[in-house]
């Protein structure tokens, strides 16, 4: 996919190059300005709000005081936070598991076949999520089809609560999110020289070996970047899980859209922010360093 | 690409080379498996779209009744028109700043241009939910009140890279002499860009195009925090539809959403792989 190697191939220069003169910078202002406008602005504003207080109608009042970090970090919003990254952690686990096979299927296919077989795993990609989690809704429910199935086939008597466990809330990131792990991983396995695996079986190593010391380590960079797009935004993600888990139990996500909406608490909501945001870029400099080790 | 595999059998190539045909028959079998269950439940949507009976327990026959209702839903109609002014809004704007930006990056040596490619890199894998605060934080403090403005300056934020990215894409396999050849024929740099470059960059241009008018007609996220109450876009209403348990209604909508989002990934594969006009 695209994405992955963005940032190296934006950076990568080549040799047809000239200096940028005042035009091209001139050009140029439209993007920089928004990146610093609405991307680098916005998120130090994030954190300066979680630094303050807010006055009895919710505005925010600036001020340095660490509050809401000290609120932050009582068990309660903790074992969120831990929930929420278990969450993740499991979606992550769980896509990669899924993934794989068909990543690497995939990626080894006919080039007749690829193309088409890629595209089945964009139109997934591209649903808009809510659809998308809607349509598990329609099954799992109290009415839904599996439980019309189940009661049909006698095997129940009564309808069974699937909806609103950690069953569901898991399942509907995992069935969101399995798309975003498979497309790197299949960029990377297409990238694959088949030889170096013939060279693997005539040297006599097994299908095991195989693909332990040559698939592995050679799809890596593909693994790295769909854990990138998996983990980090399973954390944060709220529609899904409150959709699936029916909000009693809430993610990190949900709270953070709590103070934000109904409990009007920015400053706090920001601090939750914060908190997640030195996640994301610890795994975007984990990641990163991942994928140039790789190419070096 | 054929030729340099030319020496495994073709029958193989598509295979780990000596991998048992249990191995074959066991990936394909998890891929067909893992298809089924990314398809069959938004399969089941479209089905029971048709259904005459209110019950999704039921079939009670085939029936178009909840695609005429939802289009005499004038509040989803509403957030329909939203939803277009909002994506095309976006659009435009990120194929501007997409294209010109991706074409100054690669003609151009800008100093930190490491940081920079970073920097795009950013809105494209930033959890939405970071995106949707910090805007509002943003906003509210710069006393901007929410509504169109609002919401399609944070629907360019990320859908601009993509269209980067795409274009960045094409640039590659562009051949240097072709502009060479326009300046050496009096073209201006600008002209050029404009009569050599953008007919060169078109089909990435309108891949990207429609990449970004679908990101911002599905965001449901960022679009909690940025929207006011006059521009309520089409996910708002469908994430509200859900929460109540979903309806026929709902369904007929579902479908539609589907059978777009096929036509966009055609389309924009198709503009993908065009070759050069």
């Amino acid at each position: 996919m695209a994405v992955t190697g963005a940032a190296t191939d934006i950076a990568s220069g080549s040799s047809h190059q000239r200096r940028a003169g005042l035009g091209p910078w001139l050009f140029l202002t439209p993007m920089l300005g928004w990146l610093l406008l609405f991307v680098i602005v916005p998120t130090l504003m994030l954190v300066v709000v979680s630094f303050g207080e807010r006055d009895s109608l919710g505005r925010v009042i600036f001020a340095f005081n660490l509050d809401n970090y000290v609120r932050a970090f009582d068990w309660i919003w903790l074992r969120i936070l831990g929930v929420s990254v278990w969450y993740a952690f499991l979606t992550t686990v769980i896509c990669l598991i899924l993934g794989y096979p068909v990543a690497y299927f995939i990626g080894r296919s006919d080039e007749r076949w690829r193309g088409l077989l890629i595209m089945l795993v964009m139109i997934p990609f591209w649903t808009s999520f809510l659809i998308r989690t809607y349509a598990w809704i329609a099954i799992l429910s109290q009415e839904g089809l599996l439980n019309a199935l189940l009661m049909g086939m006698k095997l129940t008597s009564a309808p069974i609560g699937f909806m609103y466990t950690p069953f569901a809330v898991v399942l509907g990131l995992v069935y969101n999110f399995l798309p975003f792990m498979i497309l790197p991983i299949y960029t990377s396995v297409e990238k694959l020289d088949g030889s170096l695996i013939e060279a693997a079986y005539d040297l006599g190593a097994r299908p095991a070996r195989v693909f332990a010391q040559v698939v592995l380590p050679l799809t890596k960079p593909g693994i790295a970047a769909g854990i990138l797009l998996v983990f980090v935004p399973a954390i944060a993600m709220f529609a899904i899980t409150t959709l699936m888990g029916g909000g009693g139990n809430p993610t990190i996500g949900e709270v953070i859209q709590n103070q934000f909406t109904r409990a009007r608490n920015q400053p706090f909501g920001a601090a939750l922010g914060v908190l997640l945001l030195i996640l994301f870029i610890f795994s975007l400099w984990a990641t990163t360093k991942l994928r140039r080790g790789e190419e070096e | 690409m054929s030729d340099a595999i030319g020496a495994v059998p073709p029958g193989r190539r598509w295979w780990l080379p000596q991998g048992p045909a249990i191995q074959r028959a066991f990936f394909g079998g998890w891929t067909i498996a893992i298809f089924a269950f990314l398809y069959i439940p938004i399969l089941l949507l479209v089905i029971f779209s048709f259904n005459e009976s209110k019950l999704s327990l039921y079939w009670g026959g085939f029936t178009t009744k909840w695609y005429a209702q939802l289009f005499g839903n004038q509040v989803l109609l509403d957030a329909f028109k939203n939803s277009l002014i909002v994506g095309s809004a976006a659009t435009v704007l990120s194929v501007f700043i997409g294209t010109t930006a991706a074409w100054l990056l690669y003609r151009y040596r800008f100093p930190a241009q490491q940081t920079l490619g970073l920097l795009i890199f950013i809105p494209m894998v930033m959890p939405e939910v970071l995106m949707g605060t910090s805007l509002l934080v943003l906003f509210v403090s710069a006393g901007i009140p929410l509504g169109y403005t609002t919401l399609i300056i944070a629907h360019t934020t990320f859908c601009f890279p993509f269209v980067l990215v795409g274009v960045q894409a094409r640039l590659q396999g562009l051949d240097p002499a072709l502009e060479e050849a326009a300046l050496d024929l009096g073209a201006t740099p600008m002209q050029a860009f404009r009569l050599v470059i953008i007919p060169y960059l078109m089909p990435a241009i309108v891949a990207g195009a429609l990449m970004a008018f679908t990101l911002s007609f599905d965001e449901y996220i960022v679009t909690v925090f940025t929207s006011g109450a006059e521009s309520q876009t089409l996910p708002l209403k469908v994430y509200g539809m859900v929460k109540r348990g979903g309806s026929p209604e709902l369904n007929a909508l579902s479908a539609l959403f589907i059978g777009a989002t096929i036509l966009l990934v055609l389309g924009s594969q198709f503009f993908t792989r065009r070759k050069s006009p």
